[in-house]
């Protein structure tokens, strides 16, 4: 076994699979070890540890979650599965929103960011939801300005879009007891963040390739 | 496996059938090597698909015959779970409706295997028609969501109904008590399982060969009245001759072989109209190497409960 992988981990990935029956699509990309971020779409608990589980094992070791530290710092269940068996990155979630001046805000998510560069290191990819919660799964909600900073800062990692479909009707929102449904995973092309774009035209267009990939219920 | 080894006509008729799958995929092999890009090429792929469908119900039918009654339960069991995934996962169904398929997967689809284990005729017969369809617009209705409800309602009943409830009465055959033939069920599901499916091949080809009259073009582009006249002709053919193997007299089998055709080619027609109304050619072309199980056992999930009902009236006292 892959020695920097918790086996609860890899015991919940295996369940996760069975579970979602998942197929997983590399459309735009091949499985690689070099650094990445991938960003997904988020409608579900499982979608991280099924997009993590997608990926080869001896890749799997070297991905870590980035997740909502307020949701799994809150009880020591949560956050014994964040950071020991996921290494997650828990950080906090709407502190700019909260800041009282935009320099406060900026500061903050300047620290933010800071702290995601300081996870990917120089040889650790992520799996970042840029929604920043979960959704129905009929529309995605905006992107969190999270990634534009962080293409910005890190231009040698790649950002890999990818689509979980289905798994909003497998365990949604709220619900605890999951629906072993069929679900599709597709990866899509990597993208990069052009010079001189804009924070908005650039999260548009990450949503937007994230989007493209959805293949179940309507485009 | 002991005592079906000791069951001369089965194994006979096993290893019949076991010879024919083997030459036929030798023959596909050898044609796919020869001829590349050909014109016949979406005809072959078809086969092909067919084939390695056949030798997967062979493996499910040897399972079955290996562990008992009770084996072949939980091996249709599974095959159900599998079928009304691939169905759910492409129905539109809405949030409110995730308790409502819990239940579906986790309770009445256990239970329904159940109780045709438990040979309790009266309750299995029942639960699924009368139980599930009083229970599942209950359970929905409760969640207060009424946008679509009777199509909601519908959806999953129908999934139910097909995926579970008709399915079931293939390993019902097995504890099915018939004065004469007892100690060789295995073979009558060999026979359905074999009329059934020569039904399907042959009229696809047929079709294929000498079709012009479609049934119901906007169904389905390659089912013919010739091909299912052809179809349902030769796989009778097959049924009667096989006679042999079943409690059945060669008229009785033939009947029989008739009724399961018919049955199965409505269950095909009315599954081709189901993808197209959710606006899908094949349940498998969407999820790949997970899916498809359905496009191969929509007719077997019609003709199954007709072929037992027919047996269980007329040979069971």
């Amino acid at each position: 076994m892959n020695s920097g992988i918790h086996p609860i981990a890899s015991l919940l990935a295996a369940v996760a699979r069975g579970i979602s029956g998942v197929q997983v699509q590399w459309a735009g990309c091949e499985p690689d070890e070099r650094q990445r971020i991938y960003f997904a779409n988020h409608t579900s608990h499982l979608d991280f540890v099924v997009l993590w589980s997608a990926l080869p094992s001896e890749i799997r070791a070297k991905v870590r979650p980035i997740a909502a530290k307020d949701y799994w710092d809150e009880t020591p269940l949560r956050r014994y599965f964040a950071q020991n068996v996921f290494h997650a990155v828990l950080l906090e979630r709407g502190t700019s929103a909260k800041a009282k001046s935009p320099e406060e805000a900026r500061f903050v998510g300047r620290h933010l960011i800071d702290e995601m560069d300081e996870a990917l290191g120089s040889e650790y990819s992520l799996i970042l939801f840029p929604e920043g919660t979960r959704g129905t799964g009929e529309k995605m909600g905006p992107f969190r300005s999270g990634l534009y900073h962080l293409a910005l800062k890190r231009p040698d990692v790649e950002l890999v879009p990818a689509y979980l479909d289905n798994l909003n009707r497998i365990l949604p929102k709220g619900e605890f007891l999951p629906v072993p449904m069929l679900s599709l995973l597709t990866f899509g092309k990597p993208i990069q963040a052009e010079p001189g774009e804009e924070k908005d035209a650039f999260l548009e267009r990450a949503r937007e390739a994230v989007a493209s990939l959805r293949r179940i219920g309507p485009a | 496996m002991l005592t079906a080894i000791h069951d001369t006509k089965l194994v006979l008729f096993f290893v019949g059938v076991l010879a024919f799958l083997i030459i036929l995929t030798i023959i596909s092999r050898s044609l796919k090597s020869r001829r590349k890009g050909n014109v016949q090429r979406p005809v072959l792929d078809e086969l092909n698909a067919g084939l390695r469908a056949w030798w997967k119900m062979i493996v499910i039918f040897v399972l079955s015959v290996m562990f008992g009654p009770y084996g072949a339960l939980v091996v249709f069991g599974i095959l159900s779970f599998l079928a009304m995934r691939e169905y759910m996962t492409l129905m539109p169904t809405r949030p409110s409706d995730h308790l409502t398929l819990f239940w579906s997967f986790f309770v009445i689809m256990p239970l329904q295997y159940y109780l045709v284990g438990l040979q309790w005729y009266g309750f299995f017969a029942i639960l699924i028609p009368v139980l599930a369809f009083i229970f599942v617009p209950s359970s929905i209705a409760i969640e207060g969501d009424t946008a679509h409800f009777l199509e909601r309602t519908a959806k999953i009943q129908f999934g139910l109904m097909v995926c579970v409830y008709c399915l079931s009465h293939a390993p019902a055959l097995l504890l099915l008590k018939i004065p004469g033939f007892t100690g060789h069920p295995a073979r009558l599901l060999l026979y359905f399982g074999v009329v059934d499916q020569m039904n399907d091949v042959l009229q696809y080809v047929i079709g294929r060969w000498i079709g012009q009259h479609k049934i119901a073009w906007r169904v389905s582009p390659s089912r013919t009245w010739e091909g299912f006249v052809g179809g349902l002709v030769c796989a009778t053919v097959i049924g009667t001759a096989l006679w042999w193997a079943t409690p059945f007299t060669p008229l009785q089998s033939a009947g029989m072989s008739l009724a399961i055709c018919v049955v199965g080619a409505a269950g095909g027609l009315v599954m081709s109209a189901l993808k197209r109304d959710i606006g899908i050619k094949d349940f498998g072309l969407v999820i790949e190497k997970r899916g498809g199980i359905l496009d191969r056992i929509d007719s077997l999930c019609f003709a199954a409960p007709i072929f037992f009902h027919l047996v269980r009236y007329y040979f069971v006292p």
